[in-house]
């Protein structure tokens, strides 16, 4: 199986609010001290498709569109034994829309060749659109399954597990296919060990311009599909009121006595 | 003039995420001076045909065995076929569930527009439409100014108020000639749950990593639960963990509630766990922490181990009847 992962690098999503400022010229989150980290999903979608690889043999190739910072995410990605890496250096806006990642991705994943398999993480922790996906499956003409927490691959047969709202979907597609993947306890990413964080900077990690892939800053610009034209910090004014009391059981009384109308209320 | 269509399940029946998808519909329709048209995908009932007929001038029902249970490529290919006929469209809503969240990006791409999730506030002033969402995983608001048409969008609509009945509309069943699909859902598992889900809740209960695994979901929690009438959540980390499933998950990428008491147990108030329930009418958490993020948005909140609280409380509510 030829498996290709779509990463993305983010602002570290943990980062706490009393830290998170915004730049409201450019209408995007001041880095700070922050890091930058992967997107927490496609670490997820990258634990899946090494999982299908250890179990059916093939190949992983991780793809990023970003700048030279993000070879870092690549390079864990190698070091988590991803066996190759692809970075498209972005031109033009720092945030580009949904529409112009999926074809950048899908312009790169011709160049790269054939895939069985197309994985990407279900939304990413900064703006968390969730677009670029769908998109890609359509630029790419392929199938694609959304909230895919558990991928098996039998004979070019792939059946997928998914979350739904009340409950998980069984899906089977002969590949090629698009999944988007979201957490679960079965894909928490693994951990480098030290012996592969050094195996990792002697794999290879090509990085490609726009034109190299068949694309002009133009065709991309990244605000022809939506534009973010504010972002703010909203401010919440409200004031806890901490139960207080002599003892336990006063307080338990006071949590109580607010709860019970409440609960008669709505009963 | 432009049309607003608002795209629905039908085996979701008419339920609160249609109403509030179908209102926002309305006033996005009055604002551009078009007409709002209802879709559905699959049967519905007659509850869900006649509260669309009352507020939409048209009402497609794309009645065929190939929608009677959600497939991805059918249900996408008969909602382009759909969109297709009606003309002037400005903007195509959808509510907020699963195969909303999946159909929309790739509607959008083959309608030539442009998309967007979990939208909290749409406008079309003169003709613009505008989307506002949070974004960084609830730490900040974002506008998004859409650039293509048709806009689009998953809303969250069970927030967003219903329609008011208006002229009554045309009611027409279709069929599309569709492809054969490449992929195919072949089994489906519904979790059991008692009593209405986390988005219809009045009072949620919910619990976080500080309960240290599933038994304090299963005894303590349960109890007050069953106490306060109320429904039972969880944070990401404790679905992380496995300790309830993962459709017990609120925040940005779990369910979206807004019940009108939310009791959070040793959660600590993420900002992502904060954008799914922060628009409850009280909030109130049980943490050791007293500098916990969650009380900052709380109304009231105790400083204790849940331990020491959980199980007295539950017997207090009981006594108080
Ligand atoms: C892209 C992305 C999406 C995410 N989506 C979601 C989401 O949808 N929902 C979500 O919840 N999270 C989400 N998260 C994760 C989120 O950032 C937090 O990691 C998570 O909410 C933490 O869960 P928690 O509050 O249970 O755990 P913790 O943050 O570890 O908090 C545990 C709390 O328990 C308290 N505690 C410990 N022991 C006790 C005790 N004995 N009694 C009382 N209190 C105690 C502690 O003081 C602490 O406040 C997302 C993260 C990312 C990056």
């Amino acid at each position: 199986m030829k498996i290709l992962v779509c990463i993305k690098q983010i602002l570290d999503p943990d980062m706490p609010a009393r830290d998170f400022k915004v730049n409201a010229e450019t209408k995007e989150a001041e880095r700070g001290g922050a890091n930058l980290v992967t997107n927490i999903f496609c670490e997820n979608a990258l634990e899946t498709a090494l999982q299908i690889k250890e179990k059916t043999s093939g190949k992983v190739t991780a793809l990023s569109y970003g700048t030279d910072d993000t070879e870092d995410s690549l390079r864990k990605a190698l070091a988590m034994t991803v066996d190759e890496a692809a970075l498209i250096l972005r031109e033009g806006d720092s945030n580009p829309d949904a529409e112009a990642v999926a074809k950048v991705l899908a312009a790169a994943i011709t160049k790269l060749g054939e895939f069985d398999l197309i994985l990407m993480g279900r939304e990413s922790g900064d703006w968390g659109v969730g677009q670029t996906g769908g998109l890609l499956a359509e630029e790419l003409g392929l199938p694609s399954l959304a909230f895919v927490d558990s991928i098996e691959a039998n004979d070019g047969t792939l059946t997928m597990r998914r979350q739904t709202d009340s409950g998980t979907e069984t899906a089977t597609v002969t590949g090629p296919a698009l999944a988007l993947i979201t957490n679960n306890e079965f894909n928490v990413p693994r951990i480098p060990k030290t012996r592969d964080v050094m195996m990792s900077y002697r794999k290879p990690l090509e990085k490609f311009s726009l034109a190299d892939i068949g694309l002009s800053a133009e065709d991309v610009s990244g605000s022809s599909f939506y534009e973010v034209t504010d972002l703010s910090i909203p401010t919440k004014d409200v004031q806890c009121e901490f139960v207080e009391g002599d003892s336990i059981d006063e307080k338990i009384g006071v949590l109580a006595s607010k709860i019970q109308p409440v609960v008669a209320a709505n009963s | 003039m432009s049309n607003v269509i608002v795209v629905l399940f039908g085996n979701n029946g008419w339920d609160r995420s249609a109403e509030g998808a179908a209102g926002t519909g309305q006033r996005l329709a009055q604002s551009t001076g078009g007409n709002l048209n209802v879709v559905f995908l699959g049967d519905a009932s007659k509850e869900a045909r006649d509260g669309a007929a009352a507020c939409a001038a048209s009402v497609v029902v794309v009645n065929q065995p190939e929608l009677a249970e959600y497939q991805p490529e059918a249900a996408l290919e008969a909602a382009q076929k759909a969109c297709a006929e009606i003309s002037d469209t400005s903007v195509v809503l959808f509510g907020n569930d699963t195969y909303s969240q999946e159909l929309v990006p790739r509607l959008a791409h083959r309608l030539g527009g442009c998309s967007l999730a979990d939208v909290q506030g749409v406008t079309a002033d003169g003709g613009q439409v505008l989307a506002t969402r949070s974004a960084y995983g609830g730490k900040a608001m974002s506008t998004y100014s859409m650039k293509k048409t048709p806009v689009v969008l998953w809303v969250r609509a069970r927030a967003m108020d219903p329609a008011t009945p208006g002229a009554g509309g045309s009611l027409e069943e279709k069929a599309y000639e569709l492809a054969t699909p490449r992929l195919t859902i072949t089994s489906r598992d519904v979790l059991e749950s008692e009593g209405p889900s986390l988005e219809d809740a009045s009072i949620i209960v919910s619990g976080g990593r500080g309960l240290g695994g599933p038994e304090a979901f299963e005894n303590e929690l349960k109890g007050l639960a069953t106490a306060m009438h109320a429904v039972q959540g969880a944070s990401r980390a404790a679905c992380d963990a496995g300790w309830v499933p993962p459709n017990w998950q609120v925040g940005q990428t779990g369910k979206k509630v807004a019940p009108e008491l939310y009791l959070a147990i040793a959660i600590s108030g993420a900002s992502q766990h904060l954008l799914g329930m922060g628009d409850s009418k009280m909030i109130a958490a049980i943490n050791t922490d007293p500098d916990a993020p969650i009380f900052k948005h709380c109304s009231f909140g105790i400083v204790e181990d849940y331990k020491n609280v959980v199980a007295p409380l539950t017997e207090k509510l009981n006594s108080m009847g």
